[in-house]
């Protein structure tokens, strides 16, 4: 992983190469076909290309901001409340194991 | 009467029962049978469930009888989960996701007893300003059949436009109800963030996202706000602000009212047919009493930036669930292989084959972006300076309202594109929200109302910004100009010609 970052970190936004696309897609879990690592590398780029235009604001002293309040009481009192039975909650899973209760996936372990 | 009439005439006309609900219903679903060949606005049309839900308020006439959405025909964008009625996003990743629970919106629908006819079509994952990223196949604008509807609640609009509902739910990130409604020639209402409970509601940008109706009048608007505003403990976002009767304050009287133009914003590169209907709109406010403040909003030409940065690292993050383990496609499980270090594989195999054939192109580019710009090195370089800049946008607008009760804007700067004009430069079909993101990084609340034709016959939207939790004062100012000037009055050709 430690590689991948590096990889990354020495990107110049508006030029992407094939393997710094790569890297990013492996870090989002996406199996890309080659055409689309052509394609995203140049359309990636054209965005960063234009969004530099935020990096030159000045913005010193200026708090982010994640998202805007609503003014809602965040606690709530700790009760048990019925949820999702078991059933309904496998029953959207490619691959349920509905005895068990548990969402199977290919092996992981030898 | 025609099948899909206003909230109002329906409501009043079920309620003395001069025709029941399911004859409207049958009447709407008959609507659809006709015009969903050429238009596309439905993922799923709830027939059955549709007449059964008809009849029940018909059966029981007087317990319902005060239900301000009495018999109304509803669509909803088929981002929000119904249960045991398929739930797409219009991606091919849920293409048969059936949710066990209902959004809190279509709940209060129901106890409001409306008649949910079906789910529309909208850009996958509602990633989009045209309806040309579904899955299934891009809605098709009723005032002009090669042009986009635009997105991503293209659907929704696209069935309101037609009179195929008379109300239609969809969900605004940085547009999504404003730009098709003004692009099909409908009302399109983004309430305050927090206002409506997104419980339900499939996450793209949680910061940003926010549902509301789109409707044929501000009347209609402001009674299905009623019923969709208010906390929800589900939702930890939604707000405790006391929601009100939305109707209650549509005067038609708007003297005083002051309306911000930043003139400033609107020299470049908005067609001169939509500049032309929004001046004669401003015109149409002023002549009704209202005063026009020119103002500024100096970071409003960032925030195209601003929103794609910050939406697409949101959506990097939400759209990581789908990894076809607990619900949705999963990609075919390759052959097992002996070794740890293989099997291991496999798992990780299985996420990236099941992303990469669920997920169409925009929502790949957009899970890509948003990764890279939450990336180690890259984080402080553009999502928090994205942040920050937001933080610039946010304070232009608590000046601009100093002097102002609401922004105007036209919706979109230009009217309804054609069909596969801009897929191939993502770029420019995100320049298109130029006037909506900055309502969704502020939180606050817009609406976009019909405001005239271009000289090819599309529609034009005039858009309202206000205060957080003023939406009575957008509805008002909204509704006084629809009295002025009732360009909602004007139907496709196309629904027209389907007399009923």
């Amino acid at each position: 992983m430690a590689c991948r970052f590096a990889m990354l970190a020495s990107v110049m936004p508006s030029e992407f190469s094939a393997a710094q696309v790569a890297a990013i897609a492996a870090l989002a879990q996406l199996e890309l076909e080659s055409a689309e690592v052509e394609l995203f590398a140049r359309q990636l780029g054209d965005f960063l290309g234009y969004a530099n235009e935020v990096l030159a604001i000045d913005t010193t002293g200026v708090a982010p901001t994640a998202y805007v309040s609503t003014g809602q009481e965040s606690d709530r009192p700790d009760e048990v409340r019925p949820s999702l039975d078991r059933e309904a909650a496998l029953g959207n899973a490619p691959d349920p194991a509905l005895e068990a209760g548990l969402f199977k996936v290919p092996r992981v372990i030898g | 009467m025609r099948a899909t009439a206003t909230v109002r005439d329906l409501r009043d006309q079920i309620r003395s029962g001069r025709r029941s609900a399911v004859e409207v219903c049958r009447e709407t679903l008959t609507r659809i049978e006709r015009l969903e060949p050429s238009l596309h606005a439905f993922n799923s049309v709830t027939t059955d469930l549709a007449l059964a839900r008809a009849s029940e308020l018909d059966a029981q006439r007087d317990r319902w009888r005060d239900a301000p959405l009495l018999g109304v025909p509803i669509a909803l964008k088929d981002n929000l989960c119904t249960r045991g009625v398929r739930t797409t996003a219009s991606s091919r990743m849920l293409e048969s996701f059936v949710p066990p629970y209902n959004a809190t919106v279509v709940e209060r629908l129901c106890q409001a007893g409306a008649v949910v006819i079906g789910k529309t079509n909208c850009d996958e994952f509602a990633m989009g300003s045209s309806t040309e990223n579904s899955a299934f196949g891009p809605s098709r604008n009723p005032w002009a059949l090669d042009r986009i509807p635009g997105g991503s609640s293209g659907g929704s609009a696209v069935a309101v436009a037609a009179r195929m509902a008379t109300v239609a739910l969809g969900s605004d990130t940085g547009g999504s109800i404003r730009q098709p409604a003004a692009l099909c020639g409908v009302v399109g209402l983004k309430p305050t963030y927090g206002r409506v409970s997104r419980y339900g509601l499939l996450a793209f940008a949680s910061s940003l996202d926010q549902i509301g109706p789109l409707t044929r009048t501000v009347y209609d608007a402001a009674v299905t706000l009623t019923v969709l505003a208010g906390a929800d403990p589900a939702d930890a976002t939604s707000a405790s602000t006391p929601a009100s009767d939305y109707t209650a304050g549509l005067t038609g009287d708007i003297r005083g009212a002051r309306v911000g133009v930043p003139s400033s914003l609107l020299e470049n590169g908005v067609e001169p047919d939509v500049l032309r209907a929004f001046r004669a709109a401003l015109e149409t406010l002023a002549s009704r009493g209202a005063t026009l403040v020119d103002l500024e909003l100096p970071h409003a030409r960032h925030a195209i930036a601003v929103y794609y940065l910050i939406a697409t690292a949101e959506a990097s993050s939400n759209l990581a669930r789908y990894d076809g383990v607990r619900y949705g496609f999963r990609a075919a499980d390759r052959p097992a292989q002996a070794g740890r270090h293989e099997q291991t594989d496999a798992l990780r195999t299985m996420y990236a084959q099941t992303r990469e054939i669920g997920f169409g192109p925009e929502v790949k580019r957009r899970i890509m972006l948003g990764t890279y710009v939450l990336s180690a090195g890259y984080y402080d370089a553009y999502y928090l300076k994205a942040q920050q800049v937001r933080t610039l946008i946010l304070r232009d607008y608590d000046r601009a309202f100093e002097r102002a009760d609401v922004v105007a804007m036209p919706t979109s700067p230009t009217a309804a594109f054609k069909i596969g004009e801009r897929v191939d430069d993502p770029l420019q079909m995100y320049l298109a929200d130029v006037f909506t993101v900055s309502a969704n990084l502020a939180g606050l609340p817009a609406i976009s109302v019909p405001c005239g034709f271009t000289t090819e016959g599309l529609p034009v939207g005039l858009q309202l910004t206000g205060r957080r939790f003023h939406e009575a004062t957008l509805l008002r100012i909204a509704d006084a100009y629809e009295r002025e000037a009732p360009w909602h009055t004007e139907e496709p050709r196309i629904s027209k010609e389907v007399r009923i």
